[in-house]
Formats: C-alpha cells, structure tokens, sequence
C-alpha cells in the first residue's frame, strides 16, 4: 500500500467517472447525477484517506511523489506530489464537487444542454483541478492550467444565463492569453535549464534550484505572473470574472471563483516565488500596490453592485487582493494567512454562491431590488445566508477572520501604510454584505416574494451544511490547515531567501487564531 | 564491344538507385497508369480502377518509404537526397494524401455523384455540359492529376539542385492549377481561383528559375552542397547572390503561403473543391517547407546570418497578417485559407531557428497541421443546404445540436489549430517556439504567442457558433451522412489528432531519428 498511487487515482478517477456518465444512455439523467455524485464522494473519502496518511513533519517536501516518463524529448515527465499547500487546495476541489453536485442536483434540469453533459463536464474539471495543484512537473502544469479552460467554458457557454456565450468567450479569451503568455515564459524557463544544466527539464525542484540571472528572471516572470494575475483575478485583469460568475450556473460559480481562481494565487506562491526569487522580490512593490487597489476597488465595486452574483464576484476580487498581498509581503504570517485564506474563501464563497443560487432560483431574479424580508419566509435560508456572509466579511469565529488576520499581521510586520490602508477593506466588507443582507432578508416580503420563496428543502441543507461546520470549525480550529501549511511556506520563505522581521505582534497572531 | 566501351568511357553512365527512389518512382508510374486507364477503360470501371491504383500507389509508396527508414544517401547522380527528413516528410505527404483521397473519393454527399465537374472542359451552363450531366457520365481525370501532384510533392523536398527543384516544383504545381478548377459547384467561381492560381504560381515558379540562374551564375552550380561550398569560399559578398536568394525566397515562400506571398489563398482555398482544398492546405505545405528548409538549411546554411533577419520580419509578418485577416473572415474557408498563413507563420518560427531542433520542430508542425487541416476540410464538406456547401458562418450556427459528434471533431480540429494542450497543435507549436528561442528567435516567439492568443479567438468563435448559438430559424444547412471514405477520413484525422496530442513522443522519435539533412 505504500506505494498506492494516490494522485494518479485521483486524477484518473474522475476522467473515467466522466467516460462513464457520458457513455450512459440518454434520458438517464438521474442515474447519470448518482454516478456522479457517488464517484465525487468516493473522491473525496479518497482524498481524506490521503490527507491523514500525509506526514505533517515533512509537509514542506512533495509527498506521495510519482514520475512517469510522458515526452522524454522535451524532459516532460508525468509527475505528482504534493507538499501541505496543494494537499489542502486538492482537499478543498474534491470536498466541493460532491457539495456542487448535490446542491445543483436540479440546476441544469430542461436546460439546453444535456444534464449527462454537465455531470461530465463538472467531473472531468475535477480531474483537472486535483492535477493542477499536483502536478511536480511545470509542463504538466501548464497542460492541466490550460485543460481546465475547456470545462469551464462549456459549463459557462451551455449551462449558463442570458449572456453566457459572452461570458463564456471573455472568460477563454482572458485565460488563454494569460495561458500563452505563460507558455512563452514556459519555454523560455526550458531553454535556460538546458543552458545552465546542459539537459532541459521541467521538474519543478531541479527549476527551483537554478540560478538564473535577474534579468531573464523578470521577463520569464512576467509571463507567469501575468496568466496568474488574470486567473486570480488581480485588478485590472478582473473584469471577466464578474460576467463569468454572473452568467454561470451556482455551482460552476463555486468552482469557479472558490478553486479555479485559487490556481492563480497558489501558482504565485509556488511557481512565481521559487521559480524567480529575485524578481518577485523585484516585483513586490508594484503587485503589492495591485492588491491593495484590487482590496479597496473590489470592495467598493460590491457595495454598488445591484445583483447579487455579481456583488458576490466583487467581493471576490478584494478577497483576491488580500490573498495577492498575503504572498508578495514575504512574511511567514502573511503566506500562511494567504494560504489558510485560499482554502477559506473557497468554503465561504461556495456557501455564498449555492445560497444565493437557491434564492435566486426560486424567485427567478438575481437583482437584490426584487427581494426582500425572505427572512420571514424562509428562516433557514436567510440565517444560513447571513452566516456565509458574516464568514464573509471575516468576523471573529468564522474561518476567514483567522486567514485575514494573518495576512493583516504579516502586513503590519513589514508594511504598516499598506496593512493600514487594507485593514479598511474589512469594514468596506461589513458594509457590502450587511446592506446586501439587509436588503434581500429583512424588511417587508413583497407579495412575489411571499409566493416564491419557500425555505431550504432537505437536500438543500445537506448540500450547505458541511460548508458551514467546516466554516465555524476551521474558525476556531484552524491548527490542522496551518500544520500543514507552515513547512510548505517555510520553504517558499526560503527559497525567496526571505526571513521575517524580528516578531513583535506574532505571536499575539497565533493567540488569537486558537 | 570493348570499342563501343571505350568510346563511352569519357561519359559517366548515369546511376540510379530504383530502391531508394521507389516511392516517387510508384506513385509517377501509378500516375502514369491512371491516364490510360482514363482513356482505355470503359466508364463503368473506371472510377473504382482509379481508385485502386491510387490507394495501392500510395501504400506501396509509403511501405517503400518505411522501408527506406534510417537510411541516408544522396542518389540519382546528387540531384535527389534520401534523408531522414525526406522519408519523413515522404511519409507524412503520403499519409496526408491518403486521407485528402478519401474525402475526394466521396460520393454520397452530392446527390448528383462526386464533387467534382463531370466534364471540367465544357462551359459552365452550357448545353454541352447539361447533356453530358444528364447522361450521368462521370470523368475521373482528378486521379491521375492528383498522383502526379502528389509525385511532384514527395520530390520537391528530396530534391538536392535547383533544377530538380523546379522541375519538381512544376510537376506538383501544374495538376494542382487544374484540380482548383474541377469543382461541380460554383463552377466560375472555381474557374477564376484555378486561374488566379495559375497565373500567380506561374509568376513564382519565374521568380525561382531567375533566382536559380543568378546562383549558377554565382557559383557555377545548382546543386545545393556547391552552391554552399561556393558561398564558403568566396568572402565578398556578391549582388548576385542577395539577388539570387531572394528570388528563390520568393518562389518557394509564395507555395509556402508566406506573407506577403499570401494572397492568392483565400481566393483559391475557397473556389476549389473542398476535398481539393483540404489536400492542397495539407501536402503543398509539408513540399514546400521542406524544400525551403533544404535550400536554407543545406545551400545558405553559411550565410544565415544574412537572411535569417529577414526570415525574422517574413514571420512575423505572415502570423500577424494570418491571424488579423482571419479575424474579419465570415467565410469559413476563407477563415482557414487565412488561418492556413497564419499556421505558416508559426512553422516559420522553426525554420529561423536554423537548428536541427527547429528543423524537427517545424515537420512535427507540417504533420499535426496537416492532419487536422485534412480533417477539417473533410468536415467542411458534409455542412449543406440545397446549394451545396454551406460554408457561411452564420450557416454554422447551432451545428452541435443537430450533429454533436460532427460538431465535437470540428472543434477538436479547431483547438488544435489554436495549439491547446493535449492536442497535436500544441505539441508543433510547442516544439517550433522551443527551438526559436534555443535559436535566439524570442522576439520572434513572443509576437508568435500573442497572434496564438489572437488566433484563438476566431477559432473559438466558431466553436461558440456551433455549440451556444441557436439555429437559425428557418433550419439552416444540415450534416450530410457520409460514407464510409469521408468516415474513416474523419475518424483517422480525429485519432491522430490526440495521439499526437497525448502521446507526441511517438512522432519526436520519429523526427528525432530523422535527424537532419544529408549533405
């Protein structure tokens, strides 16, 4: 059992699950989505099993490593691994999918595209998520960065709202010249390897060992950060993700923004900082005044915004920022915190996106002026609601706060001006989502309202309910991540060759997160 | 006897090597064959005689060239080398031309027979040409010219002199000017494009033969290793020789489809035939690339320096015009005629990089580009209305409804052009920008990556077309059931596709042991 070779089968099951479903017979819609349903949740005991056979001592090193030969004449191997941070983002896509998948169980039903499809199309972007965070090989990277676009776009382009085929093109059309751009650099990372060790490679530890000259190391940075930047999304690369989270299904949204995006953030903290040191380091000035506009603009942005998938992708965007600028202070506090926020948002946004799409369904609106006082109608959504939200907005208590508090602290430590101006992206949060809270839940129930909106049924709150125990659990509880967590950003903080200032308000960081 | 011998003594008795030539030497004779068999054999036969002699000439060639493989020799007194990059680049012409001859070969999508004229030298309209309709009498004369064409294709890049070249040269391009104009439909419209191509090829090939003169002058050869030598040894640099280069040049970037050379494809991608199309697209491009590369690599490989900034500026030039034109397309072939220069571009990118990595690159490229432009077309043909091929783009509109699969290996085609991973796009694209910035090429990559970014979004509109748009109301055109030929075309293309794709370390060995040019 040792030698179990746990992240090919997760890669692989999910494929095969999607081969499954599609060879199914048409019309066996419902057994198409149990197959579904059941594979994601036999995915996901699969990843737990994982996570707890994980040596937590050695998390900064790749675990349950495998390398195959793919094309030897480029150096490409097919090889996994993976170290506390990806175990976590891996845990995070595969315990979402089952949730998505129970959630929207009738989201794409009399749909224009089939419901066969759709189970396909989640599955095989499953299969994409967990090998992207996986993968130990920068090619294979790449691939699986890219293979996740054709899902995705198809999710949005068939399954989604009015202006999908919009959404669905700006979405592909972002990613890919973020794609390409890295691709270039890609390239170019593979030509200096041959240059220095006279063989090209893309093993991602051999890469990180190289000295690279500065200069190089800039331009072949820009084009990695740059195709992170646009899928994290930092501000100005944002402006496809309100249309694409908008346009999509609920639960395409929550894979969207809660994993997809999270590629990005993970792909700066792992590829752009240990790859290219000395130019992150160069860059950090300007990508920290990127995220500290993307905190505030974002934030502001929410707070006019008049419907609510795209309130809810605005605050992604700040969040985004906050994450952004937790990577690029370089303090363990702030990498941890960015980390920890990675796997945060992505439980409070699914909670977000899935609750509003069940409010949204019901009414057949997604403009917050249609509602109101649904409070009365429908307790168990509204407080369920209100409880993403407050996890939201990072109160104490609730997952996000701890992450945020992090990132804040490992600001302050280096950057008081930047810590200052972020903090206030906190109150701009408590303002989008109480208004928005207040404007959808409380007040009088307009008639429409009264007529449609009936509370959670039984599968809607199995759907939401992990989400929330994880959310109040890892808000008072959030040692397991960390433990993890720590070794990997030790060894980002190392390889960037940077240490944290002499600790003045860290440990007080560490009081409150328990 | 023995006087006779030594009469003969002072004249070298010319040596040829059947075996090695065999590949050529088939399909011309098949070619050869085909004629008479046009000529002697009654009509009822004919069309499934052709078919045999072409399909076996074919398979017969390419067992001859597998046969071949690993070996490396210049034969028929220098004028032609066997390489590892010509049985490369054989092989992949004589893949490629099976495929495109399945699609010709179709005759279930056109209700009234092939897709070609039933008797291409009467008058389109005229009463000539109705009574020959309405009798159902079909001339096969398109196998034969396109045996010659692929005859002349599996010599242009074996060829080691100038003069071969062109002869080579000539004989691909001469059945290619009449095949443009045999198209059933649209009769004038694919006579003008035969035409067009005919008088601008005629023009190239004239642009050659006076860049060959020049070098002879020069150096007092054609053959490529001599005119390499003469460069080697002459310091100064000589008005005849930029001259002469450049005239090739132009010569052999205009078969290429190379801005600014290009203008002629759209125009003639959209009149002829569309199996012709997809034929002409696929193999024109593997002949003349590996000529250019021959010239380039083997006869001016010294003075590179001298032309490799212009080579620079010519690709850059053709992704950028490739893809804007590509751009404002509403025609489908007209898309991938522009599309098709764009591609061009790209495997320029592995030509400048004057490297045996670029030069595998670039066959990598000519291979996976071709068998998804083989496949394309092939798709492009079963799309109609009452008219004939719907090749409109508006027409596409909600294809993936109606016909999924058909719909699936046209984006699959698609996003192979575009070079997204897991596709043989992205192993050619990855392997020619690899190899031009080993080469020193990256300003020359980065412009290519950004037209890549720009490119995907005219492919992708077509996906967007076919799979989110709605059809239009009045039903619009529909997929034609094919038959087997057009099936197994589509279904090969598909496979190797994501063979190449997936698994692409099977076609770099190939092209790794391929090695490079003999000299």
């Amino acid at each position: 059992m040792t030698t179990f070779p746990w992240l090919s089968v997760l890669v692989a099951a999910p494929l095969v699950g999607a081969i499954v479903v599609m060879l199914l017979p048409k019309g066996a819609d419902k057994l198409a989505k149990q197959v579904g349903l059941v594979l994601s949740v036999l995915v996901f005991a699969l990843t737990i099993v994982m996570a707890l056979r994980f040596d937590a001592g050695t998390a900064g090193d790749f675990q349950f490593g495998v390398a195959y030969d793919w094309i030897p004449a480029f150096g490409v191997k097919f090889a996994l691994g993976v170290d506390g941070i990806s175990l976590v983002l891996i845990a995070l896509s595969t315990s979402l999918v089952p949730i998505v998948l129970l959630a929207g169980w009738k989201d794409v039903d009399g749909s224009r595209g089939s419901v066969r499809g759709y189970i396909a199309l989640i599955l095989t972007l499953e299969a994409a998520m967990v090998g992207v965070f996986a993968a130990t090989d920068v090619f294979l990277f790449y691939v699986f960065f890219e293979a996740m676009l054709v899902p995705v776009y198809f999710l949005i382009g068939r399954y989604g709202g009015a202006r999908r085929s919009y959404a669905a093109m700006k979405f592909l059309l972002y990613s890919l010249f973020g794609g390409l751009l890295m691709l270039a650099s890609l390239i170019g990372l593979y030509v200096v390897s041959a240059q220095i060790t006279g063989t090209g490679t893309f093993d991602f530890s051999t890469l990180a060992g190289l000295s690279i000259d500065p200069t190089t190391q800039r331009w072949l940075f820009v084009g990695f950060f740059v195709a992170f930047a646009i899928k994290a999304p930092l501000v100005p690369f944002h402006t496809w993700l309100p249309d694409a989270a908008a346009e999509s299904t609920p639960g395409t949204a929550v894979l969207l923004v809660g994993v997809l995006d999270k590629v990005g953030t993970f792909g700066m903290l792992r590829y752009c900082l240990e790859l290219f040191p000395d130019a992150s380091r160069w860059a950090t000035p300007l990508v920290i005044v990127l995220a500290v506009i993307g905190i505030i603009y974002g934030a502001l942005v929410a707070i006019g915004q008049t419907d609510i998938k795209r309130l809810i992708a605005y605050t992604s965007v700040s969040h985004f920022g906050f994450i952004a600028l937790g990577v690029f202070v370089m303090t363990s506090q702030g990498q941890s915190g960015s980390s920890l926020y990675m796997v945060n948002h992505g439980f409070s946004t699914a909670a977000l996106f899935l609750i509003a799409g069940f409010l949204i369904s019901r009414r057949g609106s997604s403009l917050i002026a249609d509602f109101g006082g649904v409070q009365k109608v429908a307790p168990i959504l509204a407080g369920t609601f209100l409880v993403a939200g407050l996890s939201s907005l990072a109160l104490p208590g609730l997952s996000s706060f701890v992450s945020e508090f992090l990132v804040l602290v490992g600001t302050f430590e280096r950057y008081t001006w930047v810590g200052v101006i972020a903090t206030l992206g906190i109150v701009l949060a408590a303002i989008y989502v109480l208004l928005m809270y207040q404007r959808t839940m409380t007040g009088p129930t307009p008639d429409v309202v009264r007529e449609k909106v009936f509370d959670l049924s039984g599968r809607e709150v199995l759907a939401i309910a992990p989400l929330l125990v994880v959310i109040v659990a890892l808000g008072f509880y959030p040692k397991p991540v960390l433990d993890v967590v720590n070794p990997a950003v030790a060894r980002v903080m190392h390889a960037v060759n940077a240490t944290d200032p002499p600790p003045q308000v860290a440990p007080v960081a560490e009081g409150t997160a328990k | 006897m023995s006087a006779t011998l030594a009469v003969v003594g002072s004249f070298e008795i010319p040596t040829i090597e059947y075996a090695a030539l065999a590949p050529i030497m088939i399909v011309m004779g098949a070619a050869v064959l085909a004629v008479l068999v046009e000529a002697f054999v009654p009509q009822r036969f004919r069309r499934v005689t052709q078919l045999v002699i072409t399909f076996a000439s074919l398979v017969g060639a390419f067992a001859m060239v597998v046969k071949a493989g690993g070996t490396s020799q210049i034969v028929a007194m220098g004028s032609v080398a066997i390489d590892g990059p010509t049985l490369f680049m054989q092989g992949s012409i004589l893949v490629l031309a099976a495929l495109a001859a399945l699609v010709m070969a179709e005759r279930q999508v056109d209700p009234s027979g092939d897709s070609f004229a039933p008797r291409a030298s009467a008058l389109p309209g005229s009463a000539d040409e109705q009574a020959f309709t309405r009798l159902g009498w079909l001339q096969t004369e398109i196998w034969p010219l396109f045996l010659f064409c692929v005859g002349g294709m599996l010599l242009f890049p074996a060829s080691t002199d100038l003069l071969t070249m062109f002869v080579a040269l000539e004989v691909l391009s001469l059945p290619l000017y009449v095949m443009v104009g045999l198209a059933r439909r649209r009769r004038l419209l694919s006579q003008e494009a035969a035409l067009k191509y005919f008088v601008l090829g005629a023009f190239s090939s004239a642009f050659f033969l006076y860049g060959t003169a020049l070098l002879y002058g020069f150096a007092g050869t054609v053959s490529l290793t001599g005119i390499a030598n003469a460069l080697s040894a002459s310091a100064a640099d000589s008005g005849l020789v930029v001259t002469g280069v450049a005239l090739l040049a132009v010569g052999l970037l205009f078969k290429v489809g190379a801005a600014p050379f290009h203008q002629w494809t759209p125009d003639v991608y959209q009149g002829s035939p569309t199996s012709v199309t997809g034929f002409m697209a696929a193999c024109t491009k593997v002949a003349a690339f590996g000529a250019l590369m021959r010239v380039l690599y083997v006869a001016l490989g010294g003075i590179s320096w001298d032309w490799r900034p212009v080579m620079y500026v010519i690709s850059a030039l053709t992704m950028i015009v490739g893809t804007l034109f590509a751009l404002t397309q509403t025609d489908i072939k007209r898309m991938l005629a522009y599309s098709s220069v764009a591609q061009a571009g790209f495997m320029l990118v592995g030509v400048v990089a004057t490297s045996a990595a670029g030069l595998q690159g670039t066959m990598v490229y000519l291979l996976a580009y071709g068998i998804a432009t083989v496949g394309a077309f092939a798709i492009l043909t079963l799309v109609r209305d009452s008219t004939g091929e719907a090749s409109h783009l508006s027409q596409w509109a909600g294809l993936g409804r109606r016909s999924p699969w058909v719909a699936s290996a046209f984006a699959l085609f698609l996003l192979a052009f575009a070079g997204i991973p897991l596709t043989s796009g992205f192993t050619g694209k990855f392997a020619v920008f690899t190899a031009g910035v080993a080469g020193g090429a990256t300003s020359v990559v980065v412009i290519g990556v950004v037209a890549s970014a720009v490119a995907a979004f005219f492919y992708v509109r077509v996906i967007v077309l076919m799979f989110f748009t709605e059809p239009s109301a009045e039903g619009g055109p529909s997929v034609v059931v094919p038959s087997a030929f057009t099936k197994s075309a589509i279904t090969i293309s598909v496979a190797l596709t994501l063979v190449i794709g997936v698994l692409p370390q099977l076609v770099l060995n190939l092209v790794g042991q391929a090695g490079v040019f003999v000299r």
